[in-house]
């Protein structure tokens, strides 16, 4: 068995007393090179499961693994800086140019201006956005272009894992699934681990090798993209499929009846 | 063309007044600035101790300024006791370390609640980016909070920075040479070119220093280096011109002290050149109120200055029996060498209060003594001086005649003396040995039962200076030599003339020899 990059062993994390937890005994392994999609309605705790794992969220009860090292002994600073972190609202530090912003977590780290300066080249090749932008703010950005600097940013420092917290949220469709191909081509070509939360499934299916739906802090469905479509077992995520599903036969008729 | 003399007399006072000003005043807000800013950021990092800090700094702008500063003079004073009993070494409670603690309060306000609510409000998403890009709590507040936050931190340090300027002029009174030293003297002496020059350069230093301010928060928020140079570059420069001339002068050796009006910045004046003609060098504390400068004298504060013995005699012994002049003079000395203070001697004149009134109106009434005016009183108003109604001698007056009037008013006493010729109010407040009394023809009522204690006007030395006979022998020859006519007109002199041009006129009138 291949080490697996991320382990959760029964995780449960509640904020204040008496409160319903907001991860309810989770477990879940996350083999290296794979790419999860965490799926599930707002106020579902999939955000806390994420946190968890760079420790932007303290641990509570059970135990999470980042490489074979239980979160809790390593320094979170480090940690987070060796994993890349994209965010639903982009969060780019609009005082710092496009290049600034990306180069942040190397110099972090120490790394020298030259070393820097390469890696924002190969970056914004990466995330294909043309290198004239390095001197931009990102307040002179569209949407799509902002966030394709957020996932460069989160990978600048050559992390082995990346988490995504509803990476495409703010963007337009089109945007999006352009976007969305572009990250999956990156997953691939880079060897990472990548775990993504998003509430759209159909992102999900299309994405991911591999889709958990939370549910009322509970892990209540782990498949293949194909498995979850084909036969969900808990009802909740029958209805979820429910829509995806006609859209996808509605569009196959339609496409269908094109002579 | 032709300028007016006072506005070359007081650019001539400029690098003093304006290099003090300016030393005040930054020290003030480099303190305030050294405390609140991390004050300010362990409160966005503590809410607990969010309310508290602003409200306590709210609390202190709601004192009035003057106020804060009066206060800061009398808990210094016994700190500084305290110190040197307990340490042997004592600090000058007077002028700049009560009016740098004070101003320091004073610009708290601004800077502690534009910097919590510039970092407060700065959007979580971008706090949240911080952290997930690996940044410490430190790398946060310097990398992030702080250059986000800058251009509100800037716009409460420029607020600050006004503030501290303007109330600065307020810091006269309590010793303190500033900009406030022209509106001082000028209010006193109704000389009106001060006071609007004195306004003028508070409010061109203010608006100087905000402005280089302001090119620094734009340079900050543009990311552009020229700006910010640019208004560092003017800070320095006006920093480095005006404390020169005020860091470079040698210190002088005698301090000779002044109360609020005329006649005691004559007499500080002709002191000061009495002294430089001995080869004494010496500088003037001019504007220090009445209760401040008996206890600067005290501390050692200043070394010298004319007191008027009613004063002593009631505010300072607390008696509120009235004894002959003799008798004063005799106990008075009594009870100041037991404070290890010397009387010198009195200058010759006493400048009692007393109660005046328009000569027409006097006659047309029939007064002629305080007791003839007790009659007619009710239907009568009467302006005193911001300390006559609350000193002892007004209620001697009041229960010995049975005084009641219509109206009572405060006023500044040179207005009052007007208010009087244009019949706004009937009676005044006055002075023996005031000029003005003759000028808007006015009458001193007599005062047949002797109600007002006797008011000789006495050099006093400083407890360091009993023993020093090279200041005494200087100043020897002013004791009796000034009666209360040549005081009157010097007085009169002095709402034309400069204290200086006047002092030197007097001299002439009484110098030995002559």
């Amino acid at each position: 068995m291949t080490q697996a990059a991320i382990v959760l062993d029964n995780v449960t994390k509640a904020f204040g007393d008496g409160a319903r937890p907001a991860l309810d005994r989770v477990s879940l392994r996350v083999p290296a090179r794979q790419f999860l999609a965490v799926v599930g309605p707002s106020g579902s705790g999939k955000t806390t499961l994420l946190r968890l794992i760079n420790r932007l969220t303290d641990q509570g009860e059970g135990r999470v693994l980042v490489e074979g090292r239980d979160a809790r002994d390593v320094d979170p600073i480090a940690l987070r800086r060796r994993i890349g972190y994209v965010f639903q609202g982009i969060g780019l530090f609009p005082h710092m140019t496009v290049a600034e912003n990306i180069a942040i977590t190397p110099r972090l780290m120490g790394w020298d201006d030259k070393r820097r300066g390469g890696r924002v080249n190969k970056l914004l090749k990466l995330v294909r956005l043309p290198q004239k932008y390095r001197g931009r703010l990102p307040s002179e950005l569209s949407g799509g272009e902002r966030q394709r600097v957020g996932i460069a940013r989160a990978l600048a420092a050559e992390p082995k894992i990346v988490l995504m917290d509803e990476p495409f949220g703010a963007l337009d469709a089109l945007t999006r699934d352009a976007l969305g191909r572009d990250v999956r081509a990156l997953h691939d070509k880079l060897r990472l681990t990548t775990v993504m939360i998003t509430h759209d499934l159909t992102e999900a299916v299309l994405l991911a090798d591999r889709v958990v739906v939370i549910h009322q802090g509970r892990l209540i469905e782990d498949a293949t993209p194909k498995a979850l479509m084909t036969s969900p077992r808990h009802a909740y995520v029958r209805e979820l499929v429910e829509t995806p599903r006609r859209q996808a036969e509605r569009l196959g008729a339609l496409v269908g009846k094109r002579p | 063309m032709n300028f007016d003399p006072r506005i070359g007399e007081a650019f001539a006072r400029l690098p003093d007044y304006l290099g003090n000003h300016v030393l005040v005043s930054a020290t003030a807000l480099g303190l305030g600035l050294l405390i609140s800013l991390p004050l300010a950021i362990a409160a966005t990092r503590r809410p607990g101790l969010r309310w508290p800090l602003l409200a306590f700094a709210s609390l202190i702008q709601t004192i009035p300024s003057l106020a804060l500063l009066a206060l800061f003079y009398p808990l210094l004073l016994g700190l500084s006791a305290l110190t040197e009993r307990t340490f042997g070494a004592g600090f000058s409670a007077l002028g700049f370390l009560p009016a740098v603690v004070a101003l320091t309060l004073y610009s708290m306000l601004p800077v502690l609640r534009n910097t919590v609510t510039g970092i407060v409000g700065l959007d979580p998403a971008i706090k949240e980016a911080a952290l997930g890009v690996g940044m410490t709590p430190r790398q946060t507040l310097f990398m992030v909070e702080l250059p986000l936050a800058l251009p509100v931190i800037m716009a409460g340090i420029r607020t600050a920075a006004v503030w501290v300027i303007g109330t600065a002029t307020l810091s006269t009174p309590i010793g303190q040479t500033s900009l406030g030293n022209y509106i001082f003297t000028g209010l006193q002496t109704q000389n009106w070119v001060f006071v609007l020059f004195g306004c003028v350069a508070a409010a061109a230093f203010a608006l100087a220093v905000d402005q280089f301010l302001a090119l620094i928060e734009r340079g900050a928020g543009e990311r552009k280096r020229a700006p910010i140079a640019l208004g560092v570059a003017g800070l320095a420069i006006i920093l480095a011109a005006s404390l020169a001339p005020v860091l470079g002068r040698p210190a002088a050796t005698y301090i000779v002290g002044a109360k609020t009006f005329t006649e005691q910045y004559v007499l500080a004046a002709l002191i000061r050149d009495r002294l430089a003609s001995a080869d004494l060098t010496a500088s003037r504390r001019d504007g220090l109120g009445s209760a401040v400068i008996f206890n600067a004298l005290l501390a050692g504060d200043i070394d010298v200055y004319v007191e008027y013995s009613g004063t002593l005699w009631t505010n300072q012994m607390g008696r509120r029996d009235v004894r002959p002049r003799g008798e004063v003079l005799a106990e008075l000395d009594t009870w100041l060498r037991q404070r290890k203070l010397r009387m010198l001697g009195g200058l010759g004149f006493e400048n009692a209060y007393a109660l005046a009134m328009p000569r027409a109106k006097a006659a047309a009434l029939g007064v002629r003594s305080i007791a003839d005016l007790a009659a007619h009183a009710p239907q009568l108003s009467i302006a005193g001086d911001y300390e006559f109604f609350a000193r002892p001698e007004w209620a001697a007056l009041r229960d010995a005649y049975g005084l009641r009037f219509r109206a009572e008013r405060q006023m500044q006493p040179d207005f009052m003396y007007q208010a009087a010729a244009a019949g706004d109010v009937d009676v005044v407040s006055a002075y023996t040995s005031e000029g003005l009394v003759a000028k808007y023809d006015l009458v001193i009522l007599d005062d047949p039962k002797r109600a007002i204690p006797p008011y000789d006007a006495i050099l006093l030395l400083a407890p360091k200076r009993a023993g020093d006979e090279k200041l005494a022998a200087t100043l020897m020859p002013l004791v009796n030599a000034i009666d209360v006519e040549k005081m009157r007109a010097a007085n009169l002199r002095a709402t034309t003339s400069s204290p200086e041009e006047v002092a030197r006129w007097l001299w002439e009138q009484v110098r030995p020899g002559r």
